[in-house]
Order: C-alpha cells, then sequence, then structure tokens
C-alpha cells in the first residue's frame, strides 16, 4: 500500500439521480448473471429437477398417449411450479453470507428496485429456461400439438410471476438457516392462482377454446405482484437483516 | 462539508439486558470515534444503530441535525460502512467487485481508478483472480480498497484490522489518519492497539452503560 497524503479531499457527488438508479440496477443485473455464469450449478439443479420429474411420470403411470395427453397440462405446470420454489432459496443466500445483502441495504439507491434487478436475474436464469425446456418433455408426455406456443408463453408469464412473489418469502427467511420448509409454507398458497390459470391456459388451447382469458389474467397477476411485491421484498430484507 | 453525527440518550436492550444506557455521542469531521469494550458488550450493535441500520434502539440520533430517520437516503451517501463479512464476492473478481460497488456509489467510474486503487490496498496482481481463491485478508484488503475507490465523508469500520498484516496494519491506520485530516470522521472497533497521531475519541461499553472519554 502507498501512502496516502493528507489533504482536503472533495467528495464525489453522483450523477443525475435517474441516471444513477440506472446504472446501479444494470450493474447489479450484471453482477448476478456473471456470478451464476461462474457457478451454473445452483441454475442447472431446478432444470434437472423439472426434466427428472417429467422423465418418470410416463415410467410411473402409462406409456398411455391418451391418458399422458390429458395430464400433460396440469402435470407440466406443477413440475415447474416445484422446480421454481426449489431455485428460491438461493435468491438471497449467497449475497446475504458473504455481506454485499448489507451493503446492497446501505446504498443509497432505492432498495424496492435493487431487489427486483435481483428477482429479474432469477427469472431469467430459472423461469424463462424452464419454460423454453417445457416444450421437449411436453413431447415426453405426448402433450397435443397445437398447445406448445401456449404452454411456452403461460410459463415465462406464469414464473415471472412466481419469482415475484417467491422473492417476498425469500426475503423473509433468507436469515434462518433451514428456511426451505417454511418458505414453501409461506409462498405456496400464493402460487395456486398462478398454476390455475396457467394449466387452464394450456387445457383451453389443447381443447381449441380461446386462450386470451387466461393469458389475460396471468398478465394482470403479474402486473400486481410487480407494482406491490418489490416493497414487500424490501421491507423483508429490512426485517431479515436487521430484526 | 460540515460533518455532525449526534447520538443523544441512546439505550440498546437485547435479550432483557441493557447494552448501553444514557449514551451521549458526537462525531466531528476530523475526528475518530473508537468504541471499546469486550466481546459481547454491543459494539457491533453500536455501529449498526449509528450507521443507520438498527431500528431498535431508544434516543435519538441527528445527521447534521436533522433527524436521521428523515435523511436517511442523504445520510447513506456520505456513509461507507465496512461490516464483519467483507461483502466480495467469491465467483466474481476483485475489479469486478469494485465495480460494483463504484456503480450502487453512482459514479460509473473507470477501470483505471479501481486498478489504483487496488495497487494502493497491495493487490497488484491478484485483480483478474475470482476473489474466492483469495486469503482472507486479501479478501478483507478487496473490501479496504472501497475507502479509496468511492470517497465519503464517515466510515463506519467494524474491526477493520481482521485478518490484515502488519504492514497493512500501519497503511490502513496511515489511511485513517489522512482522512481524519482531510475532514472526514471515522467511528471504528478494533482490539488492536491504534498508533494514529489524531486526536481520538473512545467510548467504552460494558456492565450495561456506556462511558465517553477523550
Amino acid at each position: 500500500m502507498s501512502r496516502p497524503e493528507a489533504s482536503p479531499k472533495s467528495y464525489a457527488r453522483g450523477r443525475e439521480p435517474e441516471a444513477s438508479v440506472a446504472l446501479a440496477l444494470l450493474a447489479t443485473m450484471r453482477r448476478d448473471l456473471l456470478a451464476l455464469l461462474r457457478r451454473p450449478g445452483a441454475a442447472f439443479n431446478s432444470l434437472a429437477f423439472f426434466a427428472l420429474v417429467i422423465t418418470l411420470f410416463p415410467i410411473g403411470i402409462s406409456p398411455d398417449p391418451e391418458l399422458l395427453a390429458t395430464i400433460a397440462p396440469g402435470l407440466l405446470w406443477v413440475a415447474a411450479l416445484l422446480a421454481a420454489l426449489l431455485s428460491l432459496d438461493g435468491m438471497f443466500r449467497d449475497d446475504f453470507a458473504d455481506g454485499t445483502l448489507e451493503q446492497l441495504l446501505l446504498a443509497a439507491q432505492p432498495l424496492p428496485l435493487m431487489a427486483l434487478a435481483k428477482v429479474a436475474v432469477h427469472w431469467l436464469t430459472t423461469g424463462l429456461p424452464l419454460a423454453l425446456m417445457a416444450p421437449v418433455l411436453g413431447v415426453m408426455l405426448s402433450l397435443p400439438p397445437g398447445s406448445y406456443a401456449v404452454l411456452v408463453l403461460s410459463l415465462a408469464l406464469g414464473s415471472a410471476t412466481l419469482s415475484v412473489i417467491g422473492a417476498i418469502g425469500a426475503a423473509l427467511t433468507v436469515g434462518l438457516s433451514r428456511g426451505g420448509v417454511l418458505l414453501s409454507l409461506l409462498v405456496l398458497p400464493l402460487y395456486v392462482p398462478v398454476l390455475i390459470f396457467g394449466a387452464g391456459a394450456v387445457q383451453a388451447a389443447i381443447a381449441g377454446t380461446s386462450v386470451a382469458a387466461h393469458l389475460a389474467l396471468l398478465g394482470a397477476l403479474l402486473a400486481v405482484s410487480l407494482v406491490f411485491a418489490p416493497w414487500a421484498i424490501a421491507a423483508s430484507l429490512r426485517i431479515s437483516l436487521n430484526g | 462539508m460540515s460533518l455532525r453525527l449526534q447520538a443523544r440518550k441512546l439505550a440498546c436492550e437485547r435479550d432483557g439486558r441493557w447494552l448501553f444506557r444514557d449514551l451521549d455521542l458526537e462525531i466531528r469531521s476530523g475526528e475518530i470515534l473508537r468504541v471499546e469494550g469486550p466481546n459481547g458488550s454491543g459494539k457491533t450493535t453500536l455501529l449498526k444503530i449509528l450507521s443507520g441500520q438498527l431500528a431498535d434502539y431508544e434516543g435519538s440520533i441527528f445527521w447534521r441535525d436533522a433527524p436521521l430517520r428523515r435523511v436517511h437516503r442523504n445520510f447513506l451517501a456520505s456513509l461507507l460502512y465496512l461490516g464483519h463479512a467483507p461483502g466480495v464476492k467469491a465467483a466474481l473478481t476483485p475489479l469486478e467487485n469494485l465495480a460494483w460497488y463504484q456503480a450502487m456509489a453512482g459514479t460509473g467510474g473507470t477501470e483505471a481508478q479501481r486498478m489504483s486503487a487496488l495497487e494502493m490496498v497491495g493487490l497488484r496482481g491478484f485483480e483478474d483472480l475470482p476473489a474466492g481463491q483469495l486469503s482472507a485478508g486479501q479478501q478483507r484488503r478487496v473490501a479496504l480498497a472501497r475507502l479509496e475507490l468511492t470517497p465519503r465523508p464517515l466510515w463506519v469500520l467494524d474491526e477493520p484490522f481482521t485478518a490484515i498484516d502488519r504492514e497493512g496494519v500501519a497503511d490502513l491506520e496511515a489511511r485513517l489518519a489522512a482522512h481524519v485530516r482531510g475532514g472526514g470522521s471515522v467511528v471504528l472497533t478494533t482490539h488492536q492497539a491504534l498508533d494514529i497521531p489524531v486526536p481520538m475519541c473512545r467510548v467504552r461499553l460494558g456492565e450495561g452503560k456506556g462511558n465517553v472519554a477523550s
């Protein structure tokens, strides 16, 4: 280290508030994506779980395509939901352990927005891959053609809501050493509407009726949770860290 | 820039035990406040209260004569807090870690600034290694590089000398002295004997009360 000289220092003022918030948002997303890229195990976990559950069902029930096709929408959605639930616990855990979560709370940036950046990364690395992988698994369950696009769309929309709502539970349990079960109990009731309309959209696509209503409701759920959840996540993080 | 952090009649209770009571503190620019006391006497708690992290206390805190709760965001923009955990992500390199801190401070900053900050703390040549592969002392040094990188008038440092070698301690002492002479102020806890040639205020915690001595 070199010795600093004693001179009055001018303390740099930040840029325009909006520009500085955007900068901090991008930096937080970039940092989290980079950290996940270096250690892809966590994101891979839920994808592997999703694939395993779906491959086991035809073996366990029956390879009969007609039977599988009727249960496929619900099955795909339940498995994707549980896979997303599995990944929630790690959303804030690393940051809590290494002290960067504490520093995030101490930054002069709006915490709800910063939390939303972390949620966005979580969705990009779990929800979106789950949605993109679902058609392949749909083939295994002989999901009728014509419903694949709706399956991807409903999962992409629905899993975003799951990430946003799940983050509240993850933030509340981040300080607990074994918060996994509590986390599931906290967020599962809130996941039920997403499951109903998500699986409903795929069933409607198979039946040939309009899927617009289901997708619109999924979008509405996402919009509502995006409006309210960031503040709940920020408050939960404050409670978890500082009692 | 005048700097003034005041605490009046501060009291904090944990599990039915008073950590401190009727504690009056004042930190101005050009001062170091050292919080002393045995393990478990509430040093970290006091630092967290003074840095606005804990709301579970009695008494009032003023930042530049305004209640801390009201000017919290403003206060955070002048604060640099180093806690027990260094706040360094193991998967990222020191440069990437510092880039995040720069962005969170609201100033973009250049790689040259980050490199020179790392050089200051003696981490030249380690800037592209994942921080997880560095030793505990080196990780602490990455955190200390923030003192140089994102200048803030008020430093609150919880055991900053942990895992730092002898030479690093001397350098950090010089850095603290320079910061205070430049009009900044420091609140810190340490079990180390400090050799800093500037006036120092001490608070001794323990036995349920806090004593202030100059």
